[in-house]
């Protein structure tokens, strides 16, 4: 199979921190790839440099075999029509409904007419389970249901790859379940290629088919959902049992 | 050694600013074809609903004061009848435009700063990019073409109103009659006067959303950040509106 995604020795720094350290890989065409990874070791960061929002230090990145490492801000955005981004904080736009939210896209590229819209629109919401709550602004909605809205937003444009970013977290847990499943049936139904960001390993199960994990600038594992509970890297057995990852010897595959 | 790093970095940043400003200046241009006329009507009418009571109140009460300041010695001297054509004059060359422009940008660019400040750091104007809106011509374009057309139609307002304070003051504090007074407007004050100050403010309009827009983009992370971002897009153009003034002053009336 082809890959969707492929990155190649991309690292990034900020200023003399190196987040990314010469990282490899690969997302294949249609499927859901987990990366998770203690905090602040650079997920979201990945997520920035595949849609366009941080230039990295060096590196090759390439989606649908395109190399977009050097795309200008236009090359970029026609790119950008086909993908959709959860946001870890939701991003809404705070000025406007959660219709207007979820329409941006639509209205924006799509001519398409205000019926068709309102459709949608109440398609995507019964979709995330809030059906009839298009008139609420963003400050009236709790963490929870911002998540929801902007997933709902991510998909409406029915991208061909999306970028989710911790969907499920500051969510209970059966929406937790309901967004995995969510998101397992957007890929079935659309074939639509994922990456998932997330601390939480039941989602991954769910919803993922690889899961990459990054550790201090490196993937040190990369594993499909059913051989990594039994992985065999103790940084990985650490980190999905919640303890401590302790040592240096994260080279140690 | 010390006091040479704090200048060069200082220098740095200032340059860096310029560059900055000029840079999503030529950008902010070149996206003009974007341009949504909705968004920009709307930002019209917000700014103008915004602005127009505090630049009334402040240009009253500089006419009034303009009036108290000439019309008695003047009376004394016996030019009473060039009182309305001074206060007429000055308030459209240089007092209205300015006054227009300190109290928009306290206000609008401040406003402005903050607004996308406050985007930017909770990952709105990311996800404009992401969605692939253009943050300039969805922000920039809208809000830096609203101001250009309200600052001089805030101008005309502002120079009615000032000359009705300086009116109201020169007739019933000084004693000039009315005829006096609106006889000298027409005597002394040419229409260009007037055009001249609707100029000037074209142009601080632009600094004012320039200005405001580069400030609230590049805001630094957190809450605080806005704070910053907005006291200092309002401080960087109330000086350069005043430094550009005086350049354009020169150029416009000399
Ligand atoms: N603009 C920036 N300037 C400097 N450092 C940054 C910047 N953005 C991110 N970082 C640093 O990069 C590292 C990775 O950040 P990132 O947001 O990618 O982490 P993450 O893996 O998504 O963490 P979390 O799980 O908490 O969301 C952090 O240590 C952060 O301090
Ligand atoms: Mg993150």
């Amino acid at each position: 199979m082809s890959n969707a995604i492929s990155i190649h020795n991309l690292t990034v720094q900020f200023g003399k921190k190196c987040i990314l350290n010469s990282i490899d890989l690969d997302v294949r065409k249609g499927e859901t790839l987990a990366v998770i990874g203690p905090s602040g070791t650079g997920k979201s960061t990945i997520i920035k440099v595949l849609t366009g929002l941080l230039k990295p230090t060096s590196g090759s990145v390439k989606i649908n075999d395109e190399e977009v490492c050097c795309f200008s801000e236009s090359e970029w955005d026609n790119l950008r029509k086909h993908m959709g981004v959860v946001f870890q904080y939701s991003a809404l736009f705070d000025f406007m409904n959660v219709k207007d939210n979820i329409a941006f896209g639509l209205r924006r590229h799509y001519k398409v007419g205000e019926k068709e819209v309102k459709k949608q629109v109440e398609e995507l919401l019964t979709l995330v389970d809030m059906s009839g709550m298009e008139q609420m602004m963003p400050s009236e909605l709790s963490g929870g249901m911002k998540k929801r809205v902007g997933l709902a937003r991510a998909l409406a444009m029915q991208p061909d790859i999306v970028y989710y970013d911790e969907p499920t977290s500051g969510l209970d847990p059966v929406m937790t379940m309901n967004i995995s499943k969510l998101i397992r049936k957007t890929q079935k139904t659309y074939g639509v290629t994922s990456i998932l960001v997330t601390h939480d390993m039941e989602s991954v199960f769910v919803a993922a088919d690889r899961v990459a994990m990054l550790y201090k600038g490196d993937i040190v594992a990369l594993e499909s959902v059913d051989t990594i509970k039994n992985s065999k890297n103790p940084i990985v057995q650490a980190f999905i049992n919640g303890q401590e990852v302790t040592g240096e010897d994260k080279n140690e595959q | 050694m010390k006091v040479f790093e704090i200048i060069g970095g200082s220098l740095i940043k200032m340059s860096e600013t310029a560059g900055g400003l000029s840079l999503l200046f030529v950008e902010t241009l070149y996206h003009l074809k974007d341009i949504s006329f909705k968004d920009t009507f709307k930002q019209m009418a917000l700014l103008g609903a915004d602005s127009l009571p505090i630049v009334a109140a402040t240009i009253l009460c500089t006419g009034m004061v303009f009036s108290v300041q000439t019309a008695k010695e003047f009376v004394e001297l016996g030019a009473s009848s060039t009182v309305g054509g001074i206060v007429a004059v000055s308030m459209a060359r240089e007092l209205v435009p300015i006054l227009t422009g300190v109290v928009v940008a306290g206000r609008i660019g401040a406003a402005i700063a903050a607004e996308i400040g406050t985007m930017k750091v909770t990952e709105q104007v990311d996800a404009l990019r992401v969605m692939a809106a253009n943050p300039i011509s969805y922000l920039v374009v809208p809000r830096f073409v609203a101001i250009i057309c309200m600052m001089p139609i805030l101008v005309v307002f502002g120079n009615l109103i000032g000359d009705i304070g300086g009116w109201g003051v020169a007739h019933y504090y000084a004693g000039i009659s009315t005829f006096s007074f609106t006889n000298s407007i027409k005597t002394f004050a040419e229409f260009y006067d007037v055009l001249g100050g609707m100029l000037k403010s074209c142009v601080f309009g632009g600094i004012i959303a320039i200005v405001g827009c580069y400030k609230g983009l590049n805001a630094p992370n957190g809450a605080e950040g806005v704070g910053l971002a907005t006291t200092a897009s309002v401080v960087l153009s109330i000086i350069l509106i005043f430094v550009t003034n005086y350049f354009l002053s020169i150029l416009i009336y000399v």
